[in-house]
């Protein structure tokens, strides 16, 4: 594993021509059926849905989408969904679970959009509702967070049983200029911020955070993004077959997240 | 029969005397400031804490509802001398090591007496048991690190196990920088408890207070099956100057308060302080015999 300082891999979790989403699910999947809209209010391009085959196995597909020009960019608000986005995602997963499809999801984006709207219509409560949903599904969830993952926007798709992590994304709990803002009232040090959050696939994998890291070629994935579909491809495949010998996956999926942050506790009389 | 009546009778001393240590540590480490008097952020106007005790910190003046502190909380809404706090002592390491958090939580816990934003009780409200969770906004802005996130977890498990009732209030600013991505997964981990304590048929009522955003909002804040918000309380994901900032223009007015989310559907009943106890004593009645029989 490269040596990169944590800003740097920022740089490159963010950088335009790093694979996104619908890299992975055209090289990952076959007979793709892209499902649209939240049957509440509208569809929201910042989140794609499909059902697919993986390896011949029908799975849906759920991942957040960037956009690969400008135009696609402002289609797609720069993979900051709404709350009709994650409602779609729901609809999805409900119906995943119905069918008792696997689920693979694919996180990239910079967070939940913070919009006026978006406030309007719940964003908060779309990502608990997401939340609540993620953790009792009763099929296999595997999560692949492939670019950026940012804060709850993230979180509301990455509930796994198994999270994997490409070795460039960052995955943290606000962007680092954000956190940056917030603590020392100066987005423009955002590389120190970076540098402390412990927001690296390599430091998460120490937190206990992700299962399992996958390497990318010297420079990023953007660089030949080949051997990392493939890498990416052979995890599902093992988490996936991992997972079918598990009886209770909600259970499962439970005691993985509420093991997350160890407390200290003086001895009651 | 002797030494079996006498073991009782001991357990039942020794539970009473750690009830009446509980309810004397909460009132020592209650936040009612004894004189003076304090400016009322919605009208400007001075109010006396003698005054303000009796308005249950209420404004007399214009109605606005002053933060409280989550001990006042629980004395407003529990019978006398049945509050029972929950793990009082339960705190988090600093997992990320991250610079100086140590000597902030040591000035907070100086200055506010708390172990940490959460405080988790059982106790009886007009002769109802029932879990409390209260956070409060005086500790790091009641912000959820690992440990509000252990707390709530816990706090939902233990109504789940003894078939009790859970309400929970919230105030908070949303994840506890400091503590980074495991802040976050307390989101997943609390609304996880929270779903399973549903699907168990547990009653769960959220009452959102001044202020609730980000990741408290976006996880167990706003998963309540009866979804209750304090007047004028601002209720949010993102904080009001992202926002401003992301579309470049003024926010309307009254965005993000609590009478705005009930116009939008995300509230169930704006309650004022002072009708909190019996409005919450009509739903536990109302519940009585929904509360996690299945
Ligand atoms: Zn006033």
């Amino acid at each position: 594993m490269s040596n990169l300082a944590a800003a740097q891999r920022v740089k490159i979790a963010r950088m335009p021509g790093r694979p996104g989403t619908i890299d992975f699910v055209h090289n990952l999947f076959t007979d793709v059926f892209v499902c649209q809209g939240d049957r509440l209010c509208r569809e929201d391009p910042s989140i794609f849905g499909a059902i697919a085959r993986f390896h011949g196995k029908p799975v849906t597909v759920i991942g957040h989408r960037k956009g690969r020009n400008f135009e696609e960019n402002m289609k797609c608000n720069f993979g900051m969904p709404s709350p009709e986005g994650y409602r779609k995602a729901q609809r999805l997963m409900r119906q995943a679970e119905k069918f008792g499809r696997p689920i693979i999801t694919f996180v990239d984006t910079p967070g939940a959009y913070p919009g006026l709207e978006a406030e309007e219509r719940g964003q908060g409560e779309a990502i608990a509702s997401s939340l609540a949903l993620m953790s009792s599904l009763t099929v296999p969830v595997v999560t692949v967070v492939i670019g950026e993952g940012g804060s709850g926007g993230a979180l509301a798709l990455a509930v796994g049983n198994r999270i994997i992590m490409l070795e460039n994304a960052i995955y943290s709990v606000l962007s680092p200029e954000g956190f940056a803002s917030i603590l020392w009232k100066d987005a423009s040090r955002a590389d120190e911020a970076a540098s402390v959050m412990k927001l690296t696939a390599d430091d998460l994998y120490r937190l206990g955070v992700v299962d399992q890291v996958i390497p990318e070629p010297e420079g990023g994935a953007h660089v030949d993004p080949r051997p990392v579909y493939a890498a990416v491809d052979k995890a599902i495949t093992r988490h996936l077959s991992q997972l079918s010998r598990e009886k209770d996956l909600a259970a499962h999926r439970y005691q993985k997240f509420r093991a997350m942050g160890a407390v200290r506790e003086e001895k009651e009389t | 029969m002797q030494p079996l009546f006498r073991s009782r009778r001991d357990r039942l001393d020794r539970l009473r005397r750690q009830r009446e240590q509980a309810v004397e540590a909460a009132a020592k480490r209650s936040d009612v400031p004894a004189g003076g008097s304090q400016t009322c952020p919605g009208c400007g106007r001075e109010c006396q804490n003698q005054e303000l005790v009796k308005t249950e910190y209420v404004c007399p003046h214009c109605g606005y509802h002053l933060p409280i502190g989550a001990y006042l909380r629980l004395s407003l809404l529990l019978d006398p001398f049945t509050f029972q706090e929950l793990w009082p002592s339960l705190t988090a390491p600093n997992a990320l090591e991250f610079p100086g958090y140590e000597q902030k939580l040591a000035a907070q816990r100086e200055k506010t007496a708390l172990s940490d934003a959460a405080v988790v009780a059982t106790g009886k409200l007009d002769g109802r048991q029932a879990v409390f969770a209260v956070l409060d906004s005086r500790f790091f802005m009641g912000s959820m690190g690992v440990a509000v996130g252990e707390k709530i977890t816990r706090g939902v498990e233990y109504a789940q196990k003894h078939k009790l009732p859970l309400i929970i209030f919230s105030a908070s600013g949303g994840a506890r920088m400091q503590e980074g991505i495991l802040s976050l997964m307390q989101m997943a981990k609390t609304s996880a408890a929270i779903e399973r304590f549903s699907q168990a048929g547990g009653l769960y009522i959220s009452v959102f207070t001044h202020p609730t955003t980000g990741g408290v909002t976006a996880s167990f804040a706003s998963l309540g099956d009866i979804t209750l918000a304090e007047p004028g309380a601002l209720i949010g994901f993102a904080g009001p100057r992202v926002i401003q900032q992301t579309i470049g223009q003024e926010l309307p007015e009254g965005f993000q308060r609590a009478e705005y989310l009930e116009e939008h559907g995300f509230v169930d009943q704006i309650v004022p302080r002072r009708e909190m106890r019996q409005t919450l004593s009509q739903l536990l009645a109302l519940h009585r015999k929904g509360v996690l029989h299945r």
